[in-house]
């Protein structure tokens, strides 16, 4: 016999199922191909984004066409085809490339630097009163050191210059996913604790299967601000190099009074931070599958 | 009517005579000092093997904490609890929890989450898997092993926690309101299935509520428990027959022990009362 008592509100959550299509004439029950909502809603906020850009040069070109001068003086503003003049004749140069990419091995090399050392050292802080005591002065102390600040002692501190940049950059960095980390760890429901506990979980899986997940999300948002953060130490880095690196390539222009050349290396580090960011996103949405089912 | 049991048990057999509990002169005091705060008063209680007990009591008057203290959360401040004559210092998977919040993890699937406690216990992958279908089938929501905890209802959401806490057939499974936080119609359809799998299971079950219609409904026996510091006030055993259906509740035999629990528990209130006003 079947046991219905079980199967009582078994439905409750159950998709609704499609309304019926009602035929009124023999055009409609041609099968017409539907976009689906999310489409739309994405071309439409694209839409806006795009407004939102355009509308945006078209101002700074008012400014900068117009010599603006009301409190905030945008005569020696570079014009937007200017800047994008400037900007066409860098990316046929071998140099500008170079500049990024030496950037970009900045980056890469300082965050992932970060990312091991912050998440471990946020974890242990989490799960460990007297680390926490232990660490959490340093970080406090330490963190609203401005990334310039630290160019004079890092350059004494480190070997080359190479290594002075890359540490500046992995300090602006770490922070964020240390203090994220630590955030996430301390939100693990305790109920989730002692659900697993019973079900005969050791220390180590107690971690791995209910702290590590639950912190995810804070771990996630964490390494996002923080692969942001690092985009603007690695400036501050940059201007000890000689040499390359975009952020160098800003400083240069700046110390060369070539206007245009400075908005270049601004717009660039902002497009390659916000790419980043996107990447580092796009990476850790996988591990958060399970978020979006519980909206 | 109930279904036969259809799948393969082996619980049954290994967990006959198993899940023992004696409650031994336990107290639990919260703090230190000043802020020492009395949650058990010497409390002793004997459950027997595949009894279903429930204790019944009033909001924060420590009847979760004594539970916990079966579960291995709390230890007691004197006393000791003894599973199956082994001293509880600890959570363990002999002793199943079902809580009130939903307390499945969110980042795993239902399947993961029954799959859990098998794989924690050194089964294989296959084996693990097999349980949890098993036991999934058993709450019938066999269909949304790959859904979400968070996709499905809180009735669902619980039956895949009784899932989960039964698939290490446990001697003892204990349960902290688990009904608590369900609308009413959806609780008694969790009430009657949940005797319908202590019935094919033969688990010692704990159950933990405020409810006094729910704990005659359910239990062999109902403990009393007063308001706060907690002591077992009242031992009341429900001779109702078996397998229980909602209907029971218009019998005279029923009706008698619901009232017997609702005077005992007024006098305690009253006498609570008095006792402050002082």
């Amino acid at each position: 016999m079947e046991n219905t008592a079980l199967k009582s509100d078994a439905a409750v959550k159950v998709e609704k199922p499609e309304p019926p299509i009602l035929p009124m004439s023999g055009a409609d029950l041609m099968p017409v191909p539907r976009l689906p909502k999310i489409t739309r809603q994405h071309l439409s906020s694209a839409g806006i984004v795009a407004l939102s850009l355009t509308i945006g040069v078209l101002l700074w070109h008012f400014v900068t066409a117009t010599n603006l001068d009301f409190y905030i003086n945008f005569e020696n503003v570079p014009s937007p085809l200017w800047v994008f003049t400037a900007f066409v004749g860098h990316v046929q140069t071998e140099i500008f490339w170079t500049h990024i990419g030496v950037s970009m091995r900045r980056i890469l090399i300082s965050y992932c630097l970060a990312v091991a050392l912050g998440i471990s050292i946020g974890l242990v802080m989490g799960r460990s009163r007297i680390a926490r005591a232990f660490i959490m002065p340093y970080i406090e102390v330490i963190r609203p050191i401005p990334a310039v600040a630290w160019i004079p002692l890092a350059i004494l501190m480190w070997p080359t210059e190479e290594s002075s940049i890359i540490y500046i950059t992995f300090l602006g960095a770490l922070f964020p996913i240390v203090l994220n980390t630590l955030h996430g760890v301390e939100q693990t429901p305790e109920v989730l604790v002692r659900a697993v506990q019973s079900l005969g979980a050791s220390r180590w899986a107690v971690f791995r299967h209910v702290v590590i997940p639950a912190a995810l999300p804070s771990i996630a948002a964490g390494l996002a601000i923080g692969m942001g953060v690092s985009w603007f130490s690695l400036l501050a880095g940059e201007i000890i190099s000689g040499q390359y690196g975009i952020g160098y390539f800003t400083w240069d222009a700046y110390s060369l009074i070539n206007y245009q050349d400075i908005v270049v290396g601004m717009l660039v580090i902002g497009f390659l931070g916000t790419a980043s960011t996107a990447a580092v996103k796009a990476i850790t949405r996988p591990m958060l599958k399970w978020q979006e089912k519980t909206r | 009517m109930l279904d036969v049991v259809k799948f393969k048990d082996p619980s049954r057999e290994t967990s006959k005579g198993k899940g023992q509990i004696k409650v031994d002169e336990v107290s639990i005091t919260f703090g230190s000092g000043k802020d020492a705060h009395l949650a058990v008063e010497t409390t002793s209680i004997d459950i027997k093997a595949g009894e279903f007990v429930c204790i019944l009591g009033p909001s924060g008057c420590g009847k979760s904490t004594l539970l916990n203290a079966i579960a291995g959360y709390v230890n007691p401040t004197t006393g000791a609890v003894l599973v199956d004559r082994t001293k509880v210092e600890k959570p363990g998977p002999d002793r199943g929890m079902v809580f009130q919040q939903y307390s499945l993890l969110p980042w795993k699937t239902v399947y993961e989450n029954v799959a859990f406690g098998p794989k924690m216990a050194g089964h294989t992958r296959t084996e693990a898997g097999s349980t949890a279908n098993t036991f999934l089938e058993l709450v019938g929501l066999k269909k949304f092993g790959n859904r979400y905890p968070a996709e499905l209802s809180g009735g669902m959401q619980q039956r895949v926690g009784i899932a989960r806490a039964l698939a290490n057939y446990p001697s003892v499974l204990l349960m902290d309101e688990p009904f608590g936080a369900l609308d009413a119609q959806t609780r008694l359809m969790m009430q009657e299935s949940l005797l319908d799998i202590w019935n094919k299971f033969g688990t010692t079950v704990v159950f933990v509520t405020h409810d006094v219609d729910e704990a005659v409904f359910l239990a062999d026996r109902v403990l009393i428990m007063s308001a706060a510091p907690g002591r077992i006030i009242e031992d009341v055993k429900i001779d109702l027959p078996r397998p229980r259906s909602t209907n029971l509740a218009s019998t005279p035999e029923y009706i008698k022990a619901r009232q017997f629990c609702l005077d005992t528990i007024k006098a305690e209130s009253r006498r609570a009362f008095e006792d402050q006003n002082a």
